[in-house]
């Protein structure tokens, strides 16, 4: 590079700068294997753009998007709405609240911060293999996802919120035991592990050394999870289990754009006021 | 002004809040901890023994799978082409850019974004038909608008220097785009669109079960049909992808945060 630079100067006039891509050639081949390993993917998803543009396919789109307008904006409709905006966020709250009581004593049973046996060298082996089958528990829990839970649910209890919030419940018990666990073990041990090895039991461990040091963290996680949840508990309705999202459904089986509409615009919103208020109460969190 | 919610204010709210949505949703405790209801679920349980291991179904659940990975990569690819595309007018590429374009473009993101895979897919089964490419589609809508706006803040945090120096020998927006802010912003991109990839692999599992392929549309079907034993493998099939993807992404993050 440098050579070439010093010869082009000791010839007394500068290169011209190509007029085309140097390394187009390459560019081109590399473009092609994609398209090629692409092929198997858009046969496997049957992926035919063109299918949206027969006329048949654009009869009935196009009627759907035409009914969108106006938005439907009876009294009675809106009231309807708001009950069930209401229902999605109570859904999400309630089930973050019982995710809560699932979450909190397995991370406590988990923390290896807490554990006495590891103070000196090793735990001991009763305590590791409990510690383990809670966490894999957890795995378990929210690995599942919250939709499967709900159309479990749904079969168990029937149509109705309590599916979904025993969905959220179990999904986000296990995804909050995980994350607590590992922001409690991220912190420094010191104070925890002075409390211990001075006596003290391991509840008064957790209260005096590692919930002071974790509590805004836990908080605005735990925050951020709830406005993660109003998300699902729209998506939850689909499968009937409330709010929403059970709403959404029936208008769009029923092909009522106005309603589908006035829906989208209610959730886009009640997601947007979430992310406002979960996004303010972390920032005062710090 | 932040700082003035006062804890106490907060701790009540927060109680107000889980009183009243327990107390307004009607739950079907009773009947959900009744004996009677255990006892159906206990049989419901044991429904899913044994898991439908039949090479015939295991073929189709196989296919599911891989329908469902299909999904999920296709969807993401097509995310970050038009996430790309929305980018560049939702970002102000240099100082003084005037940008018009640019509020339109990210409200357009904002609603891309905040919608759900499940509704759009909900919303596209009507315009595509049943099937995977409904998924597909539903997909690459939703995480065009989380990958567009991500872009569009990368491209805008990307240092000004070498843009700058091209700008001012006269060099024209594209090229500058092209030589100068891609090649410094692209290993992060090429990060949002691996971590969005690993979401969508989790999402097209599910996103079937309104009727959009993947494994969600198999387990949707037998469930419906009471094939327990079948659901059981379904299941199977779907906690064996998610932990596989986790497992890859925990291992891949560690070789490269090490």
């Amino acid at each position: 590079m440098a050579a070439s630079a010093d010869l082009a100067l000791t010839n007394g006039r500068a290169r011209p700068a190509p007029s085309r891509d140097p390394a187009w050639l390459g560019r081109l081949a590399w473009l092609a294997v994609a398209l090629v390993l692409l092929w198997p993917l858009a046969v496997a998803t049957e992926f035919r753009p063109w299918a949206l543009f027969d006329a048949r396919s654009l009869h009935v789109s196009s009627q759907f998007l035409r009914s969108f307008w106006p938005p439907a904006h009876g009294p009675d409709f809106l009231l309807l709405v708001a009950h069930e905006a209401w229902r999605t966020v109570a859904i999400a709250t309630a089930g973050l609240t019982l995710a809560l009581l699932l979450a909190v004593p397995a991370t406590l049973v988990s923390t290896h911060a807490l554990s006495v046996s590891a103070l000196s060298g090793r735990m001991a082996r009763g305590p590791f293999w409990l510690r383990q089958a809670v966490r894999w528990g957890l795995i378990v829990l929210r690995s599942v996802p919250e939709l499967v839970w709900a159309l479990v649910f749904v079969r168990v209890v029937g149509l109705g919120p309590t599916a979904g919030v025993l969905a959220i419940a179990l999904t986000y018990g296990g995804m909050l035991g995980k994350v607590y666990g590992e922001i409690l073990e991220s912190g420094d041990p010191h104070a925890t592990e002075t409390l211990l090895r001075n006596g003290s039991s391991r509840l008064q461990a957790f209260f005096f050394g590692l919930l002071p040091q974790n509590a805004a963290e836990l908080t605005s996680y735990t925050v951020y999870r709830w406005e993660c949840a109003i998300r699902s508990s729209v998506v939850l309705g689909f499968v009937g289990a409330g709010g929403l999202g059970q709403l959404l459904d029936g208008s769009m089986k029923m092909f009522s754009g106005g309603e589908v509409l006035t829906m989208l615009a209610v959730f886009v919103l009640l997601v947007a006021l979430a992310d406002r208020v979960s996004g303010g109460l972390r920032e005062s969190l710090g | 002004m932040k700082q003035s919610i006062s804890s106490r204010g907060f701790a009540v709210a927060l109680l107000v809040l889980v009183v009243a949505s327990f107390w307004t949703l009607d739950l079907q405790w009773a009947q959900f901890l009744s004996l009677d209801a255990l006892r159906s679920m206990g049989r419901f349980a044991g429904e899913f023994f044994p898991p439908d291991s039949s090479p015939a179904f295991l073929a189709r659940v196989a296919l599911g799978t891989w329908e469902t990975l299909a999904m999920s990569t296709l969807g993401t690819l097509l995310a970050a082409a038009a996430g790309m595309l929305l980018a560049l007018p939702a970002s102000r590429m240099f100082e003084g850019d005037a940008a018009r374009l640019r509020l339109p473009t990210r409200w357009l993101l904002n609603v891309l974004r905040s919608v759900p895979e499940l509704v759009w897919a909900a919303l596209l089964i009507i315009a595509a038909g049943l099937g995977p490419f409904a998924g597909t589609l539903a997909l690459a809508v939703h995480t065009a608008g989380v990958l567009g706006r991500l872009f569009a803040e990368a491209i805008e945090n990307a240092p000004p220097g070498p843009g700058a120096a091209l700008r001012a020998q006269g060099v024209g927006k594209t090229r500058v785009f092209l030589y100068a802010t891609l090649p410094q912003v692209l290993p992060q991109l090429l990060s949002y669109t691996l971590y969005r990839w690993e979401n969508n692999i989790r999402a097209a599992a599910v996103l079937g079960v309104v009727g959009a392929g993947g494994l969600g549309q198999l387990l949707a079907f037998h469930m419906g049909l009471f094939h327990m034993g079948k659901t059981a493998s379904i299941l199977g099939a779907m906690l064996l992808l998610v932990g596989a993807v986790d497992a890859l992404s925990y291992g891949a993050r560690r070789m490269l945060t090490r």
